[in-house]
Order: C-alpha cells, then sequence, then structure tokens
C-alpha cells in the first residue's frame, strides 16, 4: 500500500510565499513585438494613477511556481477519486486533443454562422445524442453548469405555467411551489429561489426513498413542479417513479430532473420515459469533461415537446439546404443565460466522450458505475454499514460513521483524513445533511478491481485504526503539506488577498 | 465481483429499475469507435470551421484574440491541477486554493478593490450576480447604460424574471431615486467609447445606489482602475487573460468589490489561515454564504464555476507583470488609433461617435455591415462584430497587440474594395 507517500516528493523545499515572493523589480517574462505604428497617449482623464502590484518574475520563475503548486494537488490523474455525487472519473486525454484543433478553439464567438458549420454540427450531433440518452426532444447547450442549467428549467417551468394558467384565467403566478426532496443538493433550492418560487421539502421513507404518501399531501394546483434526482441523492432509484411523476402531472406540474446521477442508467432507463418533462446534465459528471479544480462545467438542459418554446434563445436550426444557423427569434424563449453560446470547449470533450463511447460503451459504463459501487459496499459494509440497508445502491452509496463514533469517538472527517495518509483522496463526508456522520462513496466505472481492493484496504483499516490507535486518525494527515486547517480563524480574520489583513470582526 | 455485492448478474444490479421504465433496444445512436477514428472525426469537423487561426481578427464584442503565451497552458493544463475538483480536502488541494488566493489578489490589484473571488461563469453572468448583491431593503430597479453589451442586458433580463427585476436602460445622466438598487455602466462600453463613467456613479451615489462597472481587464494597465472610478463592485469577462476565443466558453466572470460587501459576494472565496502546526495555507471561506449551506437563503446558486480560467488568468498575469500589462494596453490604443484613422478615410465610413476609446471602435458604413462581415470573409478577416441596435450599417472593430502595421493596412485594403464593389 501506498502508505505515507506524502504529495510533494521532489525539488527544493517548498516556498511559504506567493508568487510575489519570488517578485523581484524590472523582471518581466512578456514580451511583444515593437510597436509598429504611431504610439498613442491614454485620453486625458482617463489615465490610471496606481500601477496594480502584479508579480515581476521571469518565465522560469513562474514555472517552478506554479509546478511546485501543481505537486501540491491531487487529481484524478494522481489517484482514486472517489466522492460521492461528484464524479471523479477519468477524463480521457483524447478529449484534450481534439478540444485543441484550431478550428475549435480560436473559433470567435460571433463569427458568421456559416463560417463555423463544424462547431454547430458538433453541437447539432451532441444536443441529438443527449436528447436520445435523456429520453427529450429539444435541448440547449447554453448554460455553462448544472446550477444555470436548474435556473434554466426552472424559468421555463414558471414560463409554462404562466401560459397555460393564464389560459385558465388563473392569473400569471398562481403556482409558487416547488418541491424538493429533504436530501437534495444545495443548488436545488438555491435555484428554486432565485427564479421566484418558494422550496417546499418532499420528506424521505425508511428506505431512503422519496415518501410518495407523504408527496401525496403535498401535492396541488399551488404546484408548479418536483426537482429530484434519479437515482437520488443517497445513490438509490426511485423505484416508484412513474407514480411520482403521475402525481405532479395529475396537477399540472412538471417534473425536473437534476442529471447530477444520469452516469448510473445510460442505456437502462431514460427520465424521459419515467415521465420527467425537463432534464439538465452535468458533462463533468457523467461525460468526463475535467472538473479543473472547481470548473469549467456545462450543464445542458433537455425537454419535451411542449417545452421546446421555452427554451434559451438562440437553438439551434438546420436549413434545407443542411447549414445551421442560430435561430434568435424565439417568441416564448425565456432568454439568454449567458453571454455566447456557453461553454462549447467543454461540450467538445463531452462530444469526444459521447460519441468515442458509443451506444454499447455508455451502457457498459454505467453498468460497470453500478458495479464498482455494489463491489465496494461490500467490501467496506463490516465497518461501514450502509446508512440505508434496505435499497440497493446504484452507482454510489451511503455509510454511516455513526456507529464507529460512538465506539470510539472517530468522526467521518477524521476517517478521511486518515485515508489521504494512505494515499487516497477521500470520500465526500457530512453529505447529504439527512444521514449523520456521513460518508458517501462513488468508485466510478473507471476504478479496476485491483484498485477497489486496495481502496477498500484502506478504509478498513482506518477502521481498525480508529479502534486500535484513534490517535493516528485524531492527528491525520500528516504526509501532506499542510496539515488540518484552522477553518474557523480563516473566516474569522478574513485575509483574501495579499498584502491585506482585515480586522477581527 | 458481482457475487462479492451478492447480485446474480449485471442485469440483477438494476432490477431496482422498474420494467415499465426500462429502455428494452439499445441507445440510437453509433456504438463506441477508437481514439484514431474519434480524432479523425472532429479534425473533420473542426477543419469545416473557419477561426483567428486562419482569418485575421478584427472581431470583439467581448471576446478578443490576445495572444495566449505558451507557458499559460503548460501550467493550467498539469493535470494535478485539471482533473482535482473543488478543493474540498484543502491538505490535498493547496495547489489549486493558493492560485485561487492569487488570483484573487491580482484581480484586486487591477480593479482597485478589496475582495474578489474564484471565478463566475462569464462576463455576462457575472453582472447578474453583481445585480443580485444591490437588491433589496426597498431598492429593486436596475438602471443599466445604453453603452452595457446587449448580450449581458439579455442575461440580466432573463435572471430578472425570477427574481423580480426588468433592467431598464439609460442615457446620459441617470435618474437615480430611493428604489433604484444599482446603477450599471460599461467602461469602455460594447462600442469601445470611454464614458464619462465617473459621472454616472456620482449620481449612483447620489441617490444612494451602487454603481456596477463592466471592465475589461486587458485595458487596466493604461485605463483609471474601477476603484479609481467610483466603482462599488467591478465585474468583467476575463476570456483575454489567457483564455482561448473556443467560441464563447470557457471564459473568466471577475468580480471584485468592497470588503463590506464580502458576506454577499457569491461563490467560492479562498481564505488564508494556518494550519495545526502553524504553517500557512489555504482553504475556502466564508462557505456560510453558498448554497450547500444556506439553501434556499443563498445570493446565487454558483457551485461550479471556473476555476480553471482563473488558474490560467493568473498565471496570464504573472507572466504579463504591471510593466507587459502597461505595454499592452499602450499596444491596443495605439494600433486601434491607426486603425480607425486609415479606416475613416475610406469615403463613406466615419466613426458613431467622437468620443474617445481605448481598443475597440465603431463604425458607420456606407453598406449592411453583416454583408460587409461576409464579403470581409473572402478576403480573409474577420471584420468585427455587426451592431444591429445601433443600426445595420454599423460595425464595431477590435484590435488586441497581435494585430501588426501590415495586417492593419491590408485590412483597410480589404475594405475599401469591399466597400467600392
Amino acid at each position: 500500500m501506498n502508505e505515507g507517500a506524502p504529495i510533494r516528493t521532489q525539488g527544493p523545499p517548498a516556498s511559504s510565499g506567493t508568487i510575489m515572493e519570488r517578485s523581484s523589480p524590472g523582471r518581466r517574462a512578456s514580451a511583444f513585438a515593437p510597436l509598429d505604428v504611431p504610439a498613442v497617449t491614454v485620453p486625458a482623464g482617463h489615465e490610471r494613477a496606481l500601477a496594480p502590484e502584479l508579480p515581476q518574475v521571469a518565465e522560469i520563475d513562474l514555472v517552478r511556481h506554479y509546478t511546485m503548486l501543481s505537486q501540491q494537488n491531487y487529481g484524478v490523474d494522481t489517484g482514486p477519486y472517489p466522492l460521492g455525487s461528484c464524479t471523479m472519473k477519468y477524463n480521457p486525454k483524447v478529449a484534450e486533443t481534439v478540444a485543441a484543433f484550431p478550428g475549435f478553439q480560436r473559433a470567435h464567438p460571433l463569427q458568421p454562422d456559416t463560417t463555423v458549420q463544424g462547431t454547430l454540427e458538433m453541437l447539432w450531433r451532441l444536443e441529438r445524442a443527449l436528447c436520445e440518452i435523456t429520453g427529450m426532444a429539444r435541448a440547449t447547450m447554453q448554460p455553462p453548469a448544472g446550477a444555470c442549467g436548474e435556473m434554466a428549467g426552472l424559468l421555463m417551468m414558471r414560463a409554462f405555467h404562466s401560459d397555460h394558467d393564464a389560459s385558465r384565467a388563473r392569473g400569471g403566478h398562481a403556482r409558487r411551489k416547488v418541491l424538493i426532496p429533504d436530501a437534495a443538493h444545495g443548488t436545488n433550492p438555491a435555484s428554486v429561489r432565485l427564479a421566484g418560487f418558494e422550496v417546499v421539502s418532499v420528506p424521505s421513507d425508511d428506505r431512503g426513498l422519496v415518501d410518495v404518501e407523504a408527496l401525496g399531501e403535498l401535492v396541488d394546483d399551488q404546484v408548479a413542479g418536483l426537482m429530484l434526482t434519479n437515482p437520488n441523492t443517497l445513490g438509490l432509484f426511485e423505484e416508484r417513479i412513474e407514480e411520482i411523476t403521475g402525481l405532479l402531472h395529475s396537477v399540472g406540474g412538471l417534473v425536473y430532473y437534476d442529471g447530477a446521477n444520469l452516469n448510473a442508467i445510460m442505456g437502462k432507463a431514460r427520465p424521459g420515459d419515467m415521465g420527467f418533462d425537463i432534464v439538465h446534465i452535468n458533462t463533468h459528471k457523467t461525460f468526463a469533461t475535467p472538473h479543473g479544480g472547481g470548473g469549467p462545467g456545462a450543464g445542458p438542459v433537455g425537454v419535451t415537446e411542449r417545452l421546446v418554446d421555452y427554451l434559451p434563445a438562440p437553438i439551434l436550426a438546420r436549413d434545407d439546404d443542411g447549414t445551421l444557423r442560430w435561430d434568435r427569434d424565439r417568441e416564448k424563449s425565456i432568454g439568454r443565460l449567458h453571454g455566447f453560446h456557453g461553454n462549447v470547449g467543454v461540450l467538445v470533450r463531452a462530444y469526444a466522450y459521447v460519441f468515442g463511447h458509443g451506444a454499447d460503451g455508455l451502457t457498459e459504463v454505467s453498468e460497470l458505475a453500478v458495479l464498482n459501487a455494489n463491489y465496494l459496499a461490500a467490501r467496506l459494509a463490516p465497518a461501514f454499514p450502509l446508512a440505508y440497508p434496505d435499497a440497493p445502491p446504484m452507482h454510489e452509496f451511503v455509510s454511516s460513521v455513526e456507529s464507529l463514533k460512538r465506539q470510539t469517538g472517530v468522526r467521518a472527517m477524521d476517517v478521511a483524513k486518515r485515508l489521504i495518509d494512505l494515499g487516497y483522496h477521500p470520500s465526500t463526508v457530512y453529505f447529504p445533511l439527512v444521514v449523520d456522520e456521513a460518508m458517501m462513496i462513488e468508485p466510478t466505472e473507471t476504478e479496476s478491481k485491483q484498485t477497489l481492493d486496495a481502496m477498500a484496504e484502506a478504509f478498513l483499516r482506518a477502521a481498525d485504526e480508529a479502534h486500535t490507535s484513534p490517535e493516528l486518525l485524531h492527528d491525520a494527515p500528516v504526509t501532506t503539506p499542510v496539515r488540518r486547517l484552522d477553518e474557523a480563524r480563516a473566516a474569522r480574520r478574513l485575509k483574501l488577498r495579499w498584502g491585506a489583513m482585515h480586522p477581527p470582526d | 465481483m458481482l457475487a462479492a455485492a451478492g447480485r446474480s448478474s449485471i442485469d440483477d444490479l438494476f432490477a431496482q429499475i422498474p420494467g415499465s421504465v426500462r429502455l428494452a433496444r439499445p441507445l440510437a445512436m453509433p456504438d463506441g469507435v477508437s481514439e484514431m477514428e474519434l480524432a479523425a472525426d472532429l479534425r473533420d469537423l473542426a477543419r469545416r470551421n473557419r477561426s483567428a487561426d486562419d482569418l485575421v481578427c478584427f472581431a470583439g464584442g467581448g471576446a478578443y484574440d490576445h495572444y495566449v503565451p505558451s507557458v499559460v497552458w503548460a501550467l493550467a493544463g498539469r493535470s494535478e491541477l485539471y482533473t482535482s475538483y473543488t478543493p474540498y480536502q484543502p491538505e490535498l488541494s493547496q495547489g489549486v486554493l493558493q492560485i485561487l488566493f492569487e488570483y484573487q489578489s491580482m484581480v484586486c490589484e487591477l480593479t482597485g478593490l478589496e475582495v474578489s473571488n474564484a471565478s463566475l461563469y462569464d462576463g455576462a453572468t457575472a453582472l447578474v450576480e453583481a445585480v443580485h448583491m444591490t437588491i433589496g431593503r426597498g431598492r429593486s430597479r436596475v438602471l443599466v447604460s445604453r453603452g452595457v453589451d446587449p448580450r449581458a442586458v439579455q442575461a440580466l433580463r432573463t435572471a430578472g424574471r425570477g427574481t423580480g427585476y426588468e433592467p431598464e436602460s439609460f442615457e446620459g445622466e441617470p435618474q437615480v431615486s430611493d428604489d433604484v438598487a444599482a446603477v450599471v455602466v460599461q467602461h469602455p462600453n460594447v462600442y469601445g467609447v470611454l464614458e464619462p463613467v465617473r459621472e454616472r456613479f456620482d449620481a449612483a451615489h447620489a441617490g444612494g445606489a451602487t454603481a456596477i462597472q463592466i471592465f475589461d481587464p486587458l485595458s487596466l494597465g493604461v485605463l483609471a482602475s474601477p476603484g479609481e472610478l467610483g466603482a462599488d463592485i467591478a465585474v468583467g469577462e476575463g476570456q483575454g487573460l489567457g483564455n482561448h476565443l473556443s467560441y464563447g466558453g470557457p471564459y473568466l466572470g471577475i468580480i471584485a468589490g468592497r470588503m463590506a460587501d464580502v458576506r454577499k459576494l457569491p461563490g467560492r472565496i479562498v481564505g488564508e489561515t494556518v494550519d495545526v502546526d502553524g504553517r500557512t495555507g489555504y482553504v475556502l471561506t466564508l462557505q456560510a454564504r453558498e448554497q450547500h449551506i444556506r439553501r434556499d437563503k443563498a445570493n446565487s446558486n454558483i457551485c461550479t464555476n471556473q476555476t480553471l480560467m482563473a488558474i490560467a488568468a493568473a498565471v496570464y498575469l504573472a507572466w504579463l507583470g504591471p510593466e507587459g500589462l502597461a505595454e499592452l494596453g499602450g499596444q491596443c490604443l495605439s494600433k486601434a488609433a491607426y486603425a480607425a484613422q486609415a479606416l475613416t478615410k475610406i469615403p463613406g465610413v466615419s466613426l458613431l461617435s467622437g468620443e474617445p476609446f481605448f481598443k475597440e471602435f465603431t463604425l458607420r458604413l456606407p453598406r449592411s455591415a453583416v454583408e460587409v462581415i461576409d464579403a470581409m470573409v473572402e478576403r480573409g478577416f474577420l471584420a468585427g462584430v455587426a451592431m444591429p441596435q445601433a443600426g445595420d450599417d454599423v460595425l464595431v472593430v477590435a484590435l488586441t497587440e497581435r494585430r501588426s502595421r501590415d495586417e492593419i493596412d491590408g485590412y483597410v485594403v480589404a475594405m475599401e474594395e469591399v466597400l467600392a464593389s
């Protein structure tokens, strides 16, 4: 086992300073061609008074500095990354190669449509594929991330009801409520409120599934819709999904599919066939676009036929001669959500994943994701029992450290930090919020049995140590460039930039 | 593995999906292909595009053909950074966290403001987030200068449908009553023009509203910073800071503001702290603002952001340095002045406005701008961006440090030919 391997192993000792500490007056890395037109001075009254204090470094200085920092970071290329709900699978390298083709990388977003037929064709084929995978009619590629996709979906919900309820002389915004399961990701309730709705929480039952009877009580003609992932946020498939979507439709509501867990069911079941009306996809989860330390993502949103008119504008249209163009003339559209066409450079990578894998490969991706999660769940069960053992997990599972904590005082966070010392990125901890001492584990399809076995050994070893030498867990990590950080101090004595310290509140 | 998991078959793993919603057929799309077939397919698609790679680019409108030095993606492309998630485990993420701290610092230096964050999606959505910071306490009106990019205004209008405001446009002096939350000015504006932005912001402050400036980060080596101009919040499109054109994204939404408003700032913020041994380190901080804690009380729903683009921007700004930033600004300014002077010598071509400009300027042409753009493509140029809301004959032309005198002269000759034909 990869025990105690520090993240950073080579080069001179890490400087504790920022790039500014490598700065030396007058040094610079940049150079331009000499100015070959007459120099012009800044128009009077518009001059900058105080020059910005940017680093003054040579190229080698910044290369060493940022290389050193990259070595203090753990990515999927470094090792397994079983962050539940985040889906950190391997990002195929071919996606980087194709996204860097100059025709894609250097296309200006406001070029005439006739000059970017390759990109528009790529987006068109990707849209068709995503609609086939999800069972939707059309999709927008504009949202740059899942949360923005949620906003698109909710605003479409609002526009749809405003049209349809008005025709029944009910007034525009009678439907004020959007239902969300209590375990939902935080972006769901935040998006609901920003879209002008109120959040109504739907309880889970003992098995971790939507309490359909309770849902029945909550559903009325004030409800605009329901947001749901399936498999849900606990990694469990909502078996009564048709009853759930039927309940919403019976009162005129719409059902929104949060695509966070779409990677579990590709080629097996489609949100459209389950009765969902709107679907967003997180390309960094389902289609392995690199997450870049926090982003970029892309959040395409698909809808059924009756919602197509409300999609963000513009959407792609194909003329009779086969030419693709942006159709901007969309009277009922909710409008624009992004300055241009969304994260197209990310969508090229998603295209590479979708068409590289194809129908057979995507289906296999879901099969292996579910197999790996079930295998790992079984291996871990003796020490880390499933929080909801009565429903079989899909592509991820939630274990609880509650009993270990009662026996040893070791918490989920301690287990996570010990895993770091054992060479692994930890699972998600303390999410979903509805499970005490939650550990949410998602191995993804790209890890082999050997890797899963080694990872299981590390988890089980940490559980053993919780009994025999708990200080190893309480003190962890000890192999990293820094150990546990004082987050309370960070929030109390705000230092959010170099050079400036703000006094305590 | 199946046996260990207590399952009989792969099919058994999906047994909890009711048969009525199981897909009984393969997905209706081609089966997978090898990497070489995939790369050939995408190479074919990429070759169907024209781009700034084969056309000389004078198009701007929020996305610019600034030079991307090799060092930027040699470093931002390191896979320890590139293939990592949001830094929830700070001990394993000091690289991303420290670079974001440095990025935040550089944004504060650029803008002359006090606090920034770890990035937003792009310039247009950064404006939406900035406006959302200002709404409340009886103030819900949003006044937007006519010089603001129409695409940003459209994004604001979309978001306003949910939050309950409708952006109102103004020209000249804004009328700031006590129900106005924000006054938004783009500087340089969408026509490239330098507006008297200090006066607009004075009017905003006199009426108790927040002054929001949309800025161009690459202007800030030569032009007064948002802080110097009196902006309370500055937002901008950071694509030009080392990020490729990529047909509109992934780009970089920059936001900066005042420390007093830090708890209203959206998205991730990185702070410096110490570990149990007293060593300096970095963490995500003030998370109580964010959706995963505040849920339906959060000011913003942003989760995934554009961290990688912020990393590229940090490397780029360190490459540039203060002298490089000033030189780049001077080159843009001088080349735009040279091009404008040459182009307005063509009969029938004039500047839309006599006001000073930075790297972009707006021409009135004797013909439809869309037709001229198409004809200029034939001659090897992306001539600029049409601005139909100002007239069919209006063309916005952008100059970056990359454009040489020869390219500008060639553009002028081609424009003469197109307009004469």
